[in-house]
């Protein structure tokens, strides 16, 4: 009887409870839930412990696929840290929402005419509606912009709002991201990962798609490039690079949106236009959207220290040839201090209040706001007035409802009295809370939740693009999640998470895909910078290296088992070959190796915007396999089966290269690396292995390293000698292990490079290479001697040479 | 007094840079009530591929030029005929130094002459504790702002050594006020870092100083180099006022002007940027020739 009992589910949220003084997503004023979210509630209180487990799992195993990541600023730059979701979304009605887009637009228009102001007339400042010592004293407004109107007339294009609500239930604005807003790409991840949690058609039905919003802000961008002859030309993002905090968001947006992804070593400008270095040469740009502050944007112009900028760029800007995204010097909206003048600026500029109003601020240079902030310093955050981080990110030099944090003053007054229009004094508010799932500490019993639902502090990131029509705003976004009862630790370098907005209707909405619609991902032809080229070039060396030394390795460690004698000649000859290349056998898993593997590494972590997340992934593993394996392997037999199990995983990237790359211009970049590592690692095998003077049985060697001795053995049905080994490894066209086979790739490869050929005749590259080939193809085993083997290193050389100067830089 | 002036300026790379580019500030300009501009010339060899003349957000002409050739060597030259108006007697009308936060902020601008661009930290200078409270000391309660001015650069001229060796162009005010040595930039720097200190708006201007023979010798040519001083606002009726710490003497109609600034930052001579290995050599020679060499003048140092 007992037995056939339905099993009752435990009450998820008996511990969500209500703070007084307190906002909350969930419940109302009146303790009611909020009738957005009651579906979601019943479903989700619905589920079993074991299936939220689950589907919290499916979510952080889509992350992880995909390989999102939150990179932490620290000396390595390849730490990286699982990107924190918080898997309950927050969900808003869509009229609600509507009302927030509405101010915030007025918000966004409003921002656009100071920022006219300040690199205009000046007007705000001499109507004394705004010190001039905060602008002056701004490091954010950049003087080399004051005079100089942005291509296509406007300073603003893509704008981020941190809103949060107030404890009376409206929404405040806390923050104007204007410089370089980042979150739209981790706001489409999140969905992508909540899609895997809750799959069900209610309510993913009635969640408003984000699609829309970037297909809109493309044809933006992709208008704003456009030529001086209404040409298209390709918008490009503006990266400072991989060892950024952001930059995995930066490589998913670009391969999202199509857009090229561009360093500054990658732009030049001439005659004041910019252009990319790509593998054709220079082509012009027409619109970047950066993600690198301004002032690193022209090491001529602003920090001369900077070393991810380009010199030159304000002056393509200046010559009206280049708009960026958003105009250079914007960052200077984002200082603290402007929200104490903008409520009066609004006034004056358009005639009315602000629709949405901002976090209550007070300037300390003005002696009414200053006394007025000592007063009442218990309800304020004092800080830096030109600080441009949100409210919450509490710095050490911040006072928090009167004590201060981290370094010791003599008292807030004498703060205020000396320092006073350095500091801007804000209302300490408190935040509306919302449902997060909160993992209980310590194990639980079988069968129990690993966590309960609890309210946490939010806030909740807005998205804004301008386009033709007007600002447009994201039908969603991401908020950022608090501890428990801890407002101020939401910034997420120090440990919140986020989580994904649902903007709900009460009908279902249309169905269009997250896949952009129509050919909009194809509209413009693509670029490939010739750095990225270079990484892909490179990328290709090191993974066939790698490959190569992991074979080699391989084969010292069965002939160690097979003799147990370290002074056999071949073992001696194989260290010998190895120590030249650096690698110390003595170790069962040479440092040497782990340091390719992760050169490697570094070099596809440059170019993750080109190359598969599965790739990636693959790259990733073996690293950490082999890393592992440091520790356990043993020489002899086991340290071999561990080289066994590298070069499965090392051929299982460059099948993932082979099977999914696109084969285009990147793709070839790639290969010609791997065939030119092939041939001069072959050619170094044969010149060492199959020399006269090299112990017996070097040659059953070689032909193991070349991974070729089934096809010997069908090929010669014979014993090995010098010249069935040359003939195999050398000049056999057929083998992919021949050097003749690698010359012959390259040239196909390199015949549908741009520039292959000058006029009608062979272009350099060719020139070099052909010959090569020719020679290869009629010689006979016993001319390919070792010296000859050695001038074919050298001319192999020469042929990464003529690559890197005929497309790499 | 009208001046003849020469400046050679020659850079060369170990190895040959490829798209050199270079923001030049090095042109004397017009300056009403100060000096005027007769004639005035910048030659650049090799001849580059692209030159834009522009006035910066100070108004000094600034001059971008940029190589699409890969260039081994730079010859800046530079040939002026400038005319140094005699400065009229400077009365003191500025307010005592305390009051001077006030009529900052009444000046409502950011205008390139608004005080308010010259208070704060700039790229090159910041405010120092030891600075401040060397320029503290010089002051007494109710001086003038005018007189703290050049009680704080005749303190510094007397504190300091004058050192062409001891620094570098990065040397920073920290550095040299702690080794009390340096050359004109560490001397302003250390000027601007203290009047900014004790809340006198002080900026960076760079230019020529005619030099004179030792008695008996003859005038050498090219030994000298571009000089520096210091500008700082005096309060609304006596404006900007430059002064010289290095010489210990405001900057009269032996100063030429060529740029002026917040610190060195903003008035470079030169600015570049290569795309070339190894390192750079440059040599720089300056000649201020008075017109009317024959009228006495006292001995100074540069």
């Amino acid at each position: 009887m007992a037995k056939t009992e339905r099993q009752t589910a435990p009450d998820l949220f008996a511990d969500y409870r209500l703070t007084t003084g307190v906002a909350d997503e969930l419940f109302d004023a009146q303790g009611q839930m909020r009738p957005v979210w009651r579906r979601f509630v019943d479903r989700f209180a619905r589920l079993s412990a074991a299936e939220v487990t689950a589907r919290f799992e499916r979510g952080n195993q889509y992350l992880r696929d995909a390989g999102v990541f939150f990179r932490q600023y620290s000396n390595d730059p390849l730490t990286e840290r699982e990107w924190p979701l918080s898997h309950i979304p927050v969900i808003l009605h869509e009229d609600e929402w509507e009302q927030i887009c509405e101010g915030l637009s007025q918000r966004a228009d409003l921002l656009e005419a100071v920022m006219a102001d300040l690199y205009g007339e000046g007007k705000l400042v001499s109507g004394g509606h705004l010190p001039a010592e905060l602008v002056a004293g701004s490091k954010q407004w950049l003087r080399p912009m004051v005079g100089v109107t942005p291509r296509g007339g406007h300073y603003l294009h893509f704008l981020a709002f941190e809103i949060g609500r107030s404890p009376d239930g409206s929404w405040l604005v806390l923050g104007d991201r204007t410089q370089a807003p980042s979150g739209a790409g981790f706001a489409l991840e999140n969905r992508m990962a909540t899609g895997r949690i809750f799959p069900e058609r209610f309510p993913r039905a009635h969640i408003h798609r984000l699609a829309g919003f970037f297909q809109g802000y493309r044809q933006a961008l992709e208008r704003l490039s456009r030529g001086p002859g209404g040409e298209i030309r390709t918008p490009a993002i503006l990266t400072p690079g991989p060892s950024n905090d952001t930059y995995y968001e930066h490589t998913y947006i670009a391969r999202y949106l199509g857009l090229a992804l561009l360093e500054g070593e990658d732009l030049l400008v001439e005659n004041a236009q910019a252009m990319v270095r790509t593998i054709e040469g220079p082509k012009p740009l027409g619109a970047l959207w950066r993600r690198i502050d301004a002032i690193f944007a022209d090491p001529l112009e602003f920090d001369a220290g900077s070393e991810i900028g380009t010199p030159g760029l304000m002056e393509a800007v200046r010559g009206g040839n280049l708009a960026m995204v958003n105009a250079l010097g914007s960052g200077v909206l984002e200082m603290r201090a402007l929200m104490a003048f903008l409520p009066r600026i609004s006034q004056v500029l358009t005639g009315k209040p602000l629709a949405l109003p901002n976090i209550a601020t007070w300037w300390c240079g003005g002696t009414r706001e200053r006394k007025y902030v000592e007063a009442n310093a218990e309800r304020m955050m004092i800080g830096s007035a030109h600080a441009v981080d949100l409210p919450f990110d509490l710095g050490a030099t911040t006072a928090l409802g009167g004590r201060f944090r981290g370094a010791a003053r003599e008292s807030i007054a004498e703060w205020l009295a000396t320092e006073g229009t350095h500091l801007v004094g804000q209302e300490a508010v408190t935040l509306s809370t919302t449902p997060a799932w909160v993992e209980t500490e310590g194990p639980t019993p079988e069968g129990e939740p690993t966590g309960r639902v609890l309210p946490c502090p939010m806030t909740v990131r807005v998205f804004a693009a301008r386009t033709a029509q007007g600002w447009t705003f994201m039908k969603g976004g991401y908020a950022r999640i608090g501890r428990s009862g801890d407002a101020t630790a939401l910034a997420m370098q120090r440990g919140g998470a986020v989580s994904d907005v649902w903007i709900v209707s009460d009908r279902p909405v249309p169905a269009h895909s997250l896949a952009p619609e129509g050919d909009f991902r194809r509209a413009a032809p693509g670029i490939l910078p010739a750095r990225s080229a270079d990484n892909l070039f490179w990328l290709g060396r090191y993974v066939e290296r790698t490959e190569d030394a992991i074979r080699l390795i391989r084969a010292y460690h069965l002939r160690l088992a097979a003799t147990d004698n370290p002074g056999d000649p071949r073992l001696r000859l194989l260290r010998a070959f190895l120590g030249g290349y650096g690698f110390d056998v003595t170790q069962a898993v040479p440092d040497t190796l782990i340091g390719r593997i992760e050169t490697a590494r570094a070099c596809a972590a440059k170019v993750r915007d080109r190359f598969s997340t599965d790739g990636w992934a693959a790259l990733k593993d073996l690293d950490k396999t082999a890393r592992q394996m440091t520790r356990t392997a043993k020489p002899g037999d086991d340290a071999a089966r561990a080289m066994s199990v590298l070069v499965r995983k090392i051929t299982g990237f460059s099948g993932l290269v082979h099977e999914n790359m696109y084969r285009f211009e990147g793709w070839r970049f790639l290969s010609l690396g791997r065939k030119l590592e092939r041939a001069d690692a072959l050619a170094a095998l044969l010149r060492a292995f199959a020399d006269p003077a090299a112990p017996p049985g070097s040659l059953d060697l070689a032909v193991e390293v070349g991974d070729s001795v089934i096809t010997h053995q069908r090929r010669y049905r014979v014993e090995t000698s010098r010249d069935t080994v040359v003939d195999l490894l050398a000049l056999d066209a057929d083998n992919p292990r021949a050097i003749l086979f690698q010359l012959r790739e390259m040239r196909k490869l390199v015949e549908n490079l741009p520039n292959a050929y000058e006029n009608g005749r062979l272009g350099p590259l060719l020139r070099a290479i052909s010959p090569l080939e020719s020679a290869l193809s009629v010689a006979e085993p016993a001319e390919i001697t070792s010296e000859r083997l050695i001038e074919l290193r050298g001319a192999i050389a020469g042929l990464s040479d003529i690559i890197a100067t005929s497309y790499l830089r | 007094m009208l001046y003849d002036i020469t400046l050679q300026i020659d850079y060369s790379y170990a190895a040959p840079s490829d798209r050199l580019r270079n923001l030049l500030r090095l042109m004397p300009p017009d300056i009403p009530g100060v000096q005027r501009v007769i004639r005035r010339k910048l030659t650049i060899d090799p001849a580059p591929d692209e030159r834009r003349d522009t006035l910066d957000f100070f108004g000094n002409a600034m001059t971008s030029v940029v190589w699409h050739r890969p260039v081994e060597a730079v010859g800046l030259n530079l040939t002026a005929r400038i005319e140094r108006f005699p400065a009229p007697p400077l009365l003191d009308l500025s307010p005592p130094h305390e009051t001077l936060g006030a009529e900052i902020i009444a000046h409502d601008s950011i205008g390139p002459e608004a005080p308010q661009h010259f208070l704060g930290a700039s790229p090159r200078v910041a405010p120092l504790p030891e600075i401040t409270a060397f320029a503290r000391d010089c002051l007494t309660p109710r001086m003038t702002v005018l007189a703290a001015i050049e009680a704080v650069g005749r303190a510094l001229h007397r504190a300091m050594r004058f050192d062409a060796e001891a620094t570098t162009v990065d040397t920073t005010p920290a550095e040299a006020f702690a080794a009390r040595h340096g050359v004109c930039q560490d001397f302003a720097h250390v000027m601007i870092a203290a009047l900014r200190g004790v809340g006198i708006p002080a900026g960076y201007v760079s230019g020529f100083l005619r030099t004179f023979p030792p008695p008996g010798q003859p005038r050498l040519e090219g030994a000298d180099a571009m000089h520096a001083w210091v500008r700082a606002w005096a309060g609304p009726d006596n404006g900007w006022v430059e002064f010289d710490p290095t010489n210990d003497q405001r900057a009269g109609t032996d100063y030429v002007t060529v740029a002026i600034g917040r610190d060195y930052a903003d008035v470079a001579p030169v600015l570049g940027v290569m795309r070339s290995s190894g390192g750079q050599e440059s040599r720089q020679a300056v000649d201020v020739l008075p017109l009317d060499t024959l009228r006495a003048e006292p001995l100074r140092q540069p």
